[in-house]
């Protein structure tokens, strides 16, 4: 693993921000137009129900938040393959002596500034707009947001392994897979809120518990840190298993000759 | 040796892109690798670089293993084609800093200014990436493609987007580099006239198969042919017919 390769991969996708004002506002545009939207309904909720809806309902803003996160981190991984794809760049990258490692570390140190920036800036926001003090999670919201960036790494290493296997025609799942995860991972309710045959499965997601976990922190003021080891296990068998994926399918990939294809076409 | 290729087998679903092919290419000789679209020159290229696994037979660069040494093989080598593309969003030079980084090229300013100058495009250093002509853009591909003084240069129909003038004035810089550098070149092409003119030597692919081999001259007195242009038309319709005869007693 060289650091030097790292950081050059890293330059290469902080450059492209560098000279586009539309990404830079791509990257804020969504998270702010969600927060608005989740924002005012949080206060509309607080407003109609008066005494039936507790003030806990402002968790919503803090779910969103936390979701945008785990997004970030995901789209960090997939979307700066793509950009090589599409760039048809990405031939260059696996014919220079780049290993899977390097490029795969890149992308998460991305996906570490940009959950870092998004963060902030949400957390303004909140603040700003709705009162919502994200800080108020004091130092959980480290290992939370910690938790979060890797399953988002794991699920993009998944992800990019799908695009080298299918192509373009698997280049959606870059934005579809996380939301195949959201219904499960009780982002916005509690998993008791879901079937009682869906609560086991929401519980094997590492992100279930820091959602879950998040909600008792801002109810009882209660750090469940239980919920935060469970959660990094669970990351540790997902970023093991995704890895495991990602070498498998690379390997697929080259015997199949269809890395040269993406990067060709 | 430089390369040494042997037996080397590449199947795609039951297809036989690459057959048997062995070669081997020295220190400093430009190898012309040529065929018809389909031959399987651009599988064999992919093979040597690491990322088509072949089904069978043996690489080695630089007398080492591409499957057990890749990295160390493609830290001393460098690649460029007409189907690959710089980010286009980037600056020419923030594209050759990036490479720079890669491979890990010391004084990257000097060295990426040097390449420019060289190919005559350093007035561009600036400009975007995707602002450049196609003859631009090739130029700056083959200044990534020397970033890291690679003592292999793998080039994949570099001069296929580029009008006659611009085609000539970068084979002449190439053949100049080549020397000057005492570089391995594998070359691919279509252009038979710019085959002859750069390669010491040439190897024809057909159906993933070596139908000859060995200096343009010699291969063009072999087939009674005056062109290798000739020779290639010779032999993609002798492979042709021979098939139709194969086909036909089956």
């Amino acid at each position: 693993m060289s650091l030097r390769r790292i950081n050059a991969l890293l330059l290469r996708y902080l450059l492209l921000y560098r000279q586009s004002w539309t990404r830079i506002m791509e990257i804020f545009f969504w998270p702010v137009m969600d927060l608005l939207v989740w924002g005012f309904l949080t206060a509309y909720l607080l407003k109609i129900g008066s005494n039936n809806v507790p003030a806990l309902i402002t968790f919503l803003i803090g779910s969103m938040i936390f979701w945008d996160l785990l997004y970030r981190a995901q789209q960090s991984v997939t979307i700066s393959f793509l950009e090589d794809v599409w760039a048809r760049n990405l031939l260059n990258i696996f014919v220079a002596p780049v290993t899977i490692g390097e490029f795969l570390t890149a992308t998460f140190a991305l996906g570490v500034i940009k959950v870092s920036v998004n963060g902030l800036v949400l957390a303004l926001l909140a603040w700003a707009l709705y009162a919502f003090n994200i800080f108020q999670l004091g130092f959980t919201l480290i290992p939370f947001v910690l938790s979060l960036m890797l399953m988002g790494w794991a699920m993009g290493m998944v992800t990019v392994a799908l695009i080298m296997r299918w192509g373009h025609a698997a280049e959606a799942l870059a934005w579809g897979i996380p939301f195949l995860v959201q219904p499960l991972s009780a982002v916005f309710y509690p998993v008791s809120v879901l079937p009682g045959w869906l609560q086991p499965i929401s519980w094997t997601m590492p992100c279930t518990y820091v959602f879950e976990g998040m909600r008792q922190v801002l109810a009882t003021g209660i750090v469940p840190w239980h919920m935060f080891w469970w959660s990094l296990g669970l990351n540790v068998i997902y970023l093991i298993a995704a890895a495991v994926f990602f070498r498998y399918m690379f390997a697929v990939v080259r015997k199949k000759g269809l890395l040269a294809k993406l990067g060709m076409e | 040796m430089v390369i040494e290729v042997h037996d080397l087998v590449k199947k795609f679903n039951g297809t036989t892109a690459v057959d048997r092919l062995s070669f081997t290419a020295g220190r400093g000789e430009i190898l012309g690798l040529l065929g018809p679209n389909g031959a399987g020159k651009t599988t064999a290229i992919q093979m040597l670089l690491g990322i088509i696994e072949p089904t069978g037979g043996s690489i080695r660069v630089f007398g080492q293993d591409i499957g057990t040494h890749r990295q160390a093989i493609l830290q001393r080598l460098n690649f460029s084609s007409a189907y690959v593309s710089l980010p286009q969003n980037l600056r020419v030079m923030d594209n050759l800093r990036v490479f720079a980084g890669i491979y890990g090229v010391a004084n990257w300013r000097e060295k990426a200014m040097e390449l420019l100058q060289l190919f005559e495009i350093d007035k561009l250093a600036t400009r975007k990436t995707g602002q450049l002509s196609s003859g631009e853009s090739t130029r700056l591909h083959l200044c990534k493609a020397l970033l890291n003084d690679p003592e292999l240069l793998l080039l994949d129909e570099p001069t296929a987007s580029l009008d006659p003038d611009i085609a000539d004035k970068v084979r002449k810089l190439l053949r100049r580099i080549q020397r000057e550098r005492g570089i391995t070149v594998l070359y691919t092409s279509h252009n038979m006239r710019e085959i002859e003119e750069i390669c010491d030597r040439v190897i024809f692919l057909h159906h993933g198969r070596k139908m000859a081999e060995g200096p343009p001259k010699e291969v063009i007195a072999k087939f009674n042919q005056q062109t290798l242009e000739q020779v290639f038309i010779r032999i993609v319709r002798d492979g042709e017919l021979e098939e139709t005869k194969e086909g036909s007693h089956r």
